[in-house]
């Protein structure tokens, strides 16, 4: 493990401090990996939607899901690798603009699901900066553990799309397992909400 | 014959708002132009513009776990960017409704459309979708509405292929 690592976030503690955080309504969509096995550590919930696949798709559940659930904050919990995949639906969601929608990505500058290669996040992309410049105006790079407090009113604030890009080491904890059944995780989500199956 | 054409435009759109449709997602085509441009200016519709097509497939899918029903339109060659957002739909059951304006067949100017315009129909299918095809303007609110209904009451996967001889030939020089 290299200082850098020593210095940056723990990927189980900041989601745990997320999920316990963030208003108790808040809806997550989790991308494939070690995302979704992060989410689940934290606790399973009716409101959280795994995705075990579909890389890059992500970020457009939850705006489709922000877009129907107007009132209500809505989380998309990623990493670099998945994110960069599906890059351009941080454009779509700055041309939207949903006031709900906060995309919050777990970066360790690697593809930890394949063997821990570099990413472009650690190769020369600023994600942040991406975000901002396709029009996420409130994106933020943070870099400690205590920020997530910040990073979860911002949440709660329902003000604008947010993005953050949480500097995380490159540890990789004991694989959790969230449900593998989607079409459970999508009824459960729908049933929390009042809605039917179909 | 330009009555009829902005005939069944109109009902596209029309039988999308009376189907309940609350998000529009697409990516820019001529030949949704009216409905892309009557969601846009519809309250009750989001309008979302995708930077690539397989998006839609996952803005259409959190609709639904919002509890909205959604439709993606997209062109023929957009069908082969998606194919792998579509696991999604087949993983988890999703109702799912796309509106396909083909290229690479009738009158087709250029051949750079043809490999995947004639592969969409195979592609859909082989994706877990119901296909559906209109050539006749006629036709298209029928159709459409018996995908939109297939999609939403049954929890099908439907595409609705509109075909190049309906959408019309594109007109190259610039007048």
């Amino acid at each position: 493990m290299t200082t850098a690592d020593q210095t940056r976030i723990d990927r189980r503690e900041f989601v745990a401090a997320l999920v316990a955080a963030v208003p108790e309504d808040t809806l997550f969509v989790s991308g494939l990996g070690s995302p979704s096995y992060d989410l689940y550590a934290a606790g399973d919930r009716d409101r959280n939607f795994y995705l075990w696949g579909a890389m890059g798709g992500a970020v457009p559940v939850g705006l489709g899901l922000a877009l129907a659930q107007p009132g209500v904050p809505v989380v998309v919990l990623t990493g670099d690798g998945e994110q960069l995949m599906g890059v351009g639906a941080l454009a779509s969601v700055g041309a939207a603009q949903p006031r709900n929608l906060s995309i919050v990505v777990l970066d360790n500058g690697h593809f930890g699901e394949t063997g821990m290669q570099p990413s472009h996040a650690s190769l020369g992309t600023d994600l942040a900066a991406v975000a901002q410049g396709f029009g996420i105006t409130d994106s933020a790079r943070i870099e400690r553990q205590d920020e997530v407090v910040e990073c979860a009113r911002r949440v709660a604030r329902r003000a604008g799309p947010t993005f953050t890009q949480a500097l995380i080491s490159t540890d990789e904890p004991p694989r959790v397992l969230p449900p593998r059944d989607g079409g459970f995780v999508k009824n459960r989500m729908r049933a929390a909400l009042g809605f039917d199956s179909f | 014959m330009q009555t009829v054409e902005g005939q069944w435009q109109k009902d596209v759109f029309n039988v999308l708002k009376q189907g309940g449709i609350q998000q529009v997602a697409f990516v820019p085509d001529a030949g949704h132009a009216y409905a892309i441009s009557a969601a846009r200016s519809d309250p009750d519709i989001a309008d979302i513009v995708l930077t690539t097509e397989e998006e839609g497939v996952g803005v259409v899918a959190g609709a639904w776990l919002g509890g909205q029903r959604a439709a993606l339109l997209m062109q023929s060659s957009g069908v082969g960017n998606c194919v792998n957002l579509f696991s999604l739909l087949s993983s988890c059951s999703f109702p799912f409704l796309t509106l396909v304006t083909m290229r690479g067949e009738y009158a087709e100017f250029n051949p750079w459309q043809s490999p995947m315009g004639r592969r969409t129909p195979a592609v859909l299918e082989l994706m877990g979708m119901n296909v559906h095809r209109v050539d006749r303007p006629d036709d298209v609110a029928e159709v459409l509405g018996a995908a939109l209904d297939s999609t939403f009451l049954a929890g099908e996967r439907n595409a609705v292929l509109l075909g190049q001889r309906l959408v019309g030939r594109k007109q190259w020089e610039r007048k």
